[in-house]
């Protein structure tokens, strides 16, 4: 088993996801097997070899700062779960 | 005559020279989706009410001598994680399940510029995460072929709803194959434009370094119409390639003669189901009868994409999923003790298994003591990947290899191993690596009757070179013109 139970569980901390102990199991499990899948590329030599994050020529695409109309804010709200007094409200987060 | 039978561009002309109003034709389309819609599965939302609003406001501009555009009064559908404004836009997930768009996606607007009216929404692999639309949140979509088989994935709705005659052709996404696998699975034509050349405004992003919009179809005339309406520049995407765009109706060719078609037969070599090996090989026999040069070309590193593939797409994944938070929209749990745990339960109970999973796998290639060793390893390889292509282009004009190893499988049989499933991507998402266009076109049936693929590979930008060999093939063979029987 490339990966922990612990790891897991770590990791599933950090994603802010809540595994059941049956689940931890079942994931523990594939995403050893993904890993260990995932360990072929350690057979390629990557020395002197840039990395590629996407395709294209491009880098920094500015636009023009102009004023544009922008979205109604009663209709961003619409999708909020919780609104109070023209806001999205949220539980408390300071004591 | 059963007008839902015909293709996109037969379809527009009679609209044009008013043979047909708009009206019959989205009676005659949404009657045959209340026949067989309840066995195929294939719309999560459909959007009558609208579609017959605009069907009326088009038909008064054509009655009144205006120009409708090339796609007036034709309608298509689109795959539920394309946003339309005031229509529900799922992504299949119980996270978007009540999600409602404030704005279109730069392709909605772009095709109802064009005339076309959109019918509903379709069925999709949960966040687009899948090869066979089984983790959708919603509902399970059918192959029309057998319906006891997946139609493929992650855009298995959006293939089925032209497959059975329920839209003249659909919009789609691919990651790793989510057009082409489907198109090949529900023998349809399906086309993933190079990276860039369709504006992802209004997508709702899983991997973004990969993913591309493209059409579903019946023909590959149909999908040069539909890649001439959706393509183009777009300053609300600052991906989107700002590159002159050709007239791809114009590579309607019927002539491959001298055509360079080059085949990695070492990498298509394992893996691959007999009766698709055979469909393959009679398809280079007949490209060749044609006068195509077949060139053997090597793809070293191409067996390398899936491990490349699912390390890159789910760190992106894990990353573009961090937005759903349950706090400013999509679904939210009911009872939580502070925020922490609003966040936790909200995202435990808004995805489904596999969108956890990738979400899982890639937080752990992205955290700290991994990267280097993961994420990085796996962006250099894709350099090697992009380099291999790069030279095989030197030598050839296209490049073929079947759409996947295998037809259509049965519910349940690949589910339990995602590695099994993973491993139907092996030959489109080598394409989604380097960025570049693949088209998935009819190539014949397995001994199951189930509909077998063919893919062609270009290099960037060059969608006009593929549309031809495709539409030379298909011209040849008429694969395409061979409709499921639904029982």
């Amino acid at each position: 088993m490339s990966v922990s139970k612990e790891q897991v569980k770590h990791i599933a901390n950090l994603a802010r996801l809540k595994l059941s102990d049956e689940e931890l199991e079942k994931y523990t499990n594939s995403l050893s097997d993904i890993v260990d899948f995932a360990e072929s590329l350690n057979e390629v030599d990557v020395s002197n070899v840039e990395p590629t994050a996407h395709i294209l020529k491009i880098q920094n695409v500015f636009r023009k700062d102009e004023l544009k109309e922008s979205f109604d804010r009663e209709e961003l709200f619409k999708n909020a779960p919780t609104k109070e007094s023209g806001c999205i409200s949220v539980p408390k987060v300071v004591e | 005559m059963d007008l839902y039978k015909l293709s996109l561009s037969e379809i527009a002309k009679k609209i044009k020279s008013k043979e047909v109003s708009i009206k019959d034709v989205l009676d005659s389309v949404y009657s045959r989706i209340e026949d067989v819609e309840s066995k195929i599965n294939a719309y999560v939302t459909l959007t009558k009410e609208n579609a017959y609003k605009r069907a009326e406001i088009l038909q008064i501009k054509l009655d009144a001598g205006e120009d409708i555009g090339v796609l007036g009064g034709v309608p298509i559908a689109i795959k539920d994680n394309i946003c339309i404004k005031d229509v529900k836009t799922t992504c299949s997930s119980r996270m978007l399940q009540n999600f409602v768009p404030p704005y279109t996606a730069t392709v909605v607007e772009k095709l109802e510029n064009m005339g076309a009216i959109v019918l509903g929404k379709t069925n999709m692999d949960e966040f687009a995460m899948g090869s066979s639309t089984e983790s959708s949140y919603i509902k399970k979509t059918c192959n029309p072929w057998d319906l006891s088989r997946v139609p493929g994935g992650s855009s298995g709705g959006s293939a089925a709803s032209v497959s059975a005659d329920m839209a003249y052709a659909s919009l789609g996404s691919d990651t790793g194959g989510s057009i082409r696998q489907p198109a090949s699975l529900c023998s349809v034509v399906g086309l993933k434009p190079t990276y860039g050349v369709v504006s992802r405004y209004g997508l709702v992003a899983f991997a973004s370094s990969l993913d591309q919009i493209g059409p579903f179809s019946k023909t590959v005339e149909d999908a040069a119409i539909m890649l001439n309406a959706i393509s183009g520049h777009d300053t609300m995407d600052s991906t989107s390639a700002d590159i002159e765009y050709p007239d791809y109706t114009k590579s309607l060719v019927n002539d491959v003669n001298g055509f360079k078609i080059g085949i990695p037969t070492k990498f298509i070599s394992e893996g691959l189901n007999p009766d698709v090996k055979k469909a393959y090989e009679e398809s280079i026999e007949l490209l060749k009868n044609k006068g195509a040069q077949i060139v053997e070309i090597d793809l070293d590193y191409a067996k390398y994409s899936l491990a490349v593939y699912y390390i890159l797409a789910t760190a992106e994944a894990s990353s573009n999923l961090g937005r759903y938070d349950g706090i400013k929209y999509g679904y939210r749990t009911k009872d939580f003790d502070d925020l922490t745990d609003l966040y936790k339960k909200s995202r435990t109970e808004g995805f489904g298994a596999e969108v956890k999973r990738r979400i899982i796998l890639g937080t752990y290639v992205l955290s700290s003591g991994y990267y280097d060793a993961y994420y990085k390893k796996a962006q250099q390889v894709r350099t090697l990947i992009i380099n291999d292509f790069k030279k095989a282009y030197e030598k050839v004009d296209v490049i073929m290899v079947p759409t996947a190893p295998n037809t259509a499988f049965k519910f349940g049989e690949k589910t339990e191993n995602p590695i099994e499933m993973y491993l139907e991507d092996i030959f489109t998402v080598p394409v989604n690596i380097a960025g570049l266009p693949g088209i998935s076109i009819p190539c014949g049936f397995d001994s199951k009757n189930m509909p077998i693929g063919l893919q062609f590979i270009a290099d960037a930008f060059e969608e006009s070179k593929l549309l031809r060999v495709a539409y030379t093939y298909e011209q040849n063979t008429g694969f395409h013109k061979i409709k499921p029987e639904i029982k």
